[in-house]
């Protein structure tokens, strides 16, 4: 893994003291490689095992399992709309066909510029201001479609 | 008639509160001084047990009888997993715990520790809270440069150490043995049970687990007792819940209140009733998986009990709320959905079962259903029941047969019956 910062080196180090077992350390480790590389290589995975004292096929179950770890790269900006109840009573299927429609992508693509990757995910705690995104990990509330222009405009 | 005091939210609107400064000056970590300095282990579980303090996660099982079940002399360490796991639907009041008061939370962490002889405590946060979790470590350093939290506590032998742990987009974590097994860096399959994590939990030692509102709740019974606490809520059931309550109504938010208050005043009086031209038609009381009720089955008192006899359950406090306009297919289509799609995948009732419920009634939104899809449908949910090793299976299950009892006369007429 020559590609990661020495500071996440160090946070990871950290980190696997932190526990009792360092096996314990395997989803915390995954969110600092996620956060600077944009998601998990396949030669991450034989690291982190190597690290962490697993089977790589260990590691490979855990990314698999988890919707937040991302196998391959993804768009600048993820946006990640809310499709269960809460947001749904709210109008979220209307928002979600407005940023199809916008981005002329579904849920699952990526724009051809490689800004924006669609997806649709599972209640986000946020139920009081529906309908909600997450673009990365910053929630937008109380969408509507003038808002949602405003903050994709508000993007690189 | 408990007394209205919002003592867990009473201080959300102060500035900065979750500053350790600012939590101090209003009485802060006084409970868990007063705990750690003056009062033995068994009388703090004593006081505990007598508050009735029910889990605030969505079992409501007693936290008292729970850490009771710890082995008091263990050869082994134990350790305390705090559930922030939050992934039930509708469900976003401990993000306002810990967002506005995390030196609450940590406070309750240290008298809970204190009273089980834990000294290292996880926080299991859900991967979405990501700037909650920055929040909270940040409070953990703020305590242990006070000497809160670290070795000698409060000038004692106590030592304890707190770890912030983000999980990564999985509803099964909240459950509780999924959780200690996500812990270990596994995939967050439920353990059999017996054996309890009180004997073998995480890293196969004891292990209390509770809900960060659970958690909440202990500096105040230590502060001013159980009596207190029982008179803030019912007597079997006593303190306040913070109910959180979302769909078309006037004021969605949070709303603590003694348990015992009606779900018609919660919605009507609190939330500021339906919005301009909605009506009433379902309630979800306690997250998704409590089975729904009509709109004239809100007459009822908000506690475990009650709840319980109506065929649903408190669960986790989280109302949502439908309006006439919704359609039921829609409300089942995003139910099961969501089931099928947060299934583990380690039992064969639940990951098929849901799975196949879930594309008949996707078939049925697709306007291709007929009316023996209904029965198919109570027949798989009622062949998951009560065969899975973790709640997963009853928790889909019975917001399923809920929809498809109560509602069928329209699910039949949206099929063209």
């Amino acid at each position: 893994m020559t590609s990661l910062s020495p500071e996440t080196r160090k946070k990871i180090t950290e980190l696997t003291g932190k526990y009792p077992q360092k096996q314990a350390a395997l989803l915390p480790v995954l969110h600092l490689i996620q956060n600077e590389i944009g998601y998990i290589p396949a030669e991450a995975e034989i690291w982190v095992a190597e690290l962490l004292g697993l089977q790589p096929v260990r590691v490979k179950e855990v990314i698999t399992f988890y919707t937040m770890f991302l196998e391959k790269p993804i768009g600048r900006y993820h946006l990640q709309v809310c499709t269960n109840l809460s947001c749904t009573l709210a109008g979220a299927r209307n928002i979600l066909s407005y940023l199809m429609n916008k981005l002329g992508i579904k849920p699952g693509e990526t724009t051809a510029d490689g800004r924006f990757t669609l997806t649709t995910v599972e209640c986000l705690g946020a139920c009081e201001h529906a309908p909600c995104m997450m673009v990365n990990f910053d929630y937008y509330e109380h969408l509507t479609p003038e808002k949602i222009d405003k903050i994709l405009d508000g993007l690189e | 008639m408990a007394k209205k005091e919002k003592y867990l939210t009473g201080l959300f609107g102060l500035e900065n509160l979750h500053e350790i400064e600012v939590y101090l000056q209003n009485g802060g970590y006084e409970a868990a001084k007063k705990a750690v300095k003056s009062m033995k282990p068994e009388e703090i579980l004593k006081e505990v047990k007598a508050a009735n303090l029910r889990g605030r996660g969505g079992a409501g099982f007693p936290a008292g009888v729970k850490w009771g079940f710890v082995p008091p002399t263990a050869d082994k360490p134990k350790y305390l997993c705090v559930n922030a796991d939050e992934g039930e639907p509708g469900t976003f009041k401990d993000k306002y715990i810990m967002s506005h008061n995390p030196h609450l939370l940590l406070e309750g962490i240290i008298i809970t520790s204190y009273c089980v002889g834990i000294h290292q405590a996880f926080i299991y946060i859900r991967g979405e809270y990501e700037m909650i979790a920055r929040r909270l470590e940040k409070a953990i350093d703020e305590a242990k440069t006070k000497g809160f939290l670290g070795k000698n506590i409060f000038g004692s032998q106590f030592a304890l150490e707190v770890v912030v742990h983000r999980g990564a987009g999985a509803y099964i974590c909240g459950e509780e043995t999924a959780l200690l097994e996500s812990l270990e860096g596994k995939r967050g399959h439920p353990r059999l049970k017996p054996p309890f994590p009180a004997s073998v939990g995480l890293f196969q030692c004891p292990t209390v687990i509770n809900n960060v509102e659970t958690i909440a709740n202990v500096p105040f019974i230590i502060a001013r007792g159980a009596e207190w606490f029982t008179q803030m809520g019912l007597p079997q059931d006593g303190g306040t819940r913070i109910f959180g309550v979302s769909g078309p109504v006037k004021k969605p938010g949070i709303y603590e209140l003694p348990l015992g208050t009606s779900l018609r005043e919660l919605i009507f009086n609190h939330a500021g009733g339906m919005l301009e031209g909605k009506e009433l038609k379902a309630v979800i009381p306690g997250g998704m998986s409590a089975p729904i009720l009509t709109a004239d089955e809100i007459d009822i008192s908000l506690d475990f009990e009650s709840l319980k006899n109506a065929g649903s359950m408190l669960g986790s406090g989280a109302v949502i709320v439908i309006d006439k306009e919704t359609s039921m297919l829609d409300v089942l289509q995003v139910v099961t959905k969501f089931y099928a799609h947060e299934s583990c995948g380690q039992c064969t009732p639940c990951r098929v079962g849901v799975s196949w419920i879930n594309k008949i009634v996707q078939r049925m939104a697709a306007g291709q259903g007929s009316p023996e899809d209904l029965e198919t449908i109570s027949r798989l949910a009622s062949a998951i029941m009560g065969k899975t090793l973790c709640p997963l299976g009853d928790a889909a299950a019975m917001p399923i047969l809920g929809i498809v009892e109560k509602f069928k006369d329209e699910l039949l007429a949206q099929m063209g019956h």
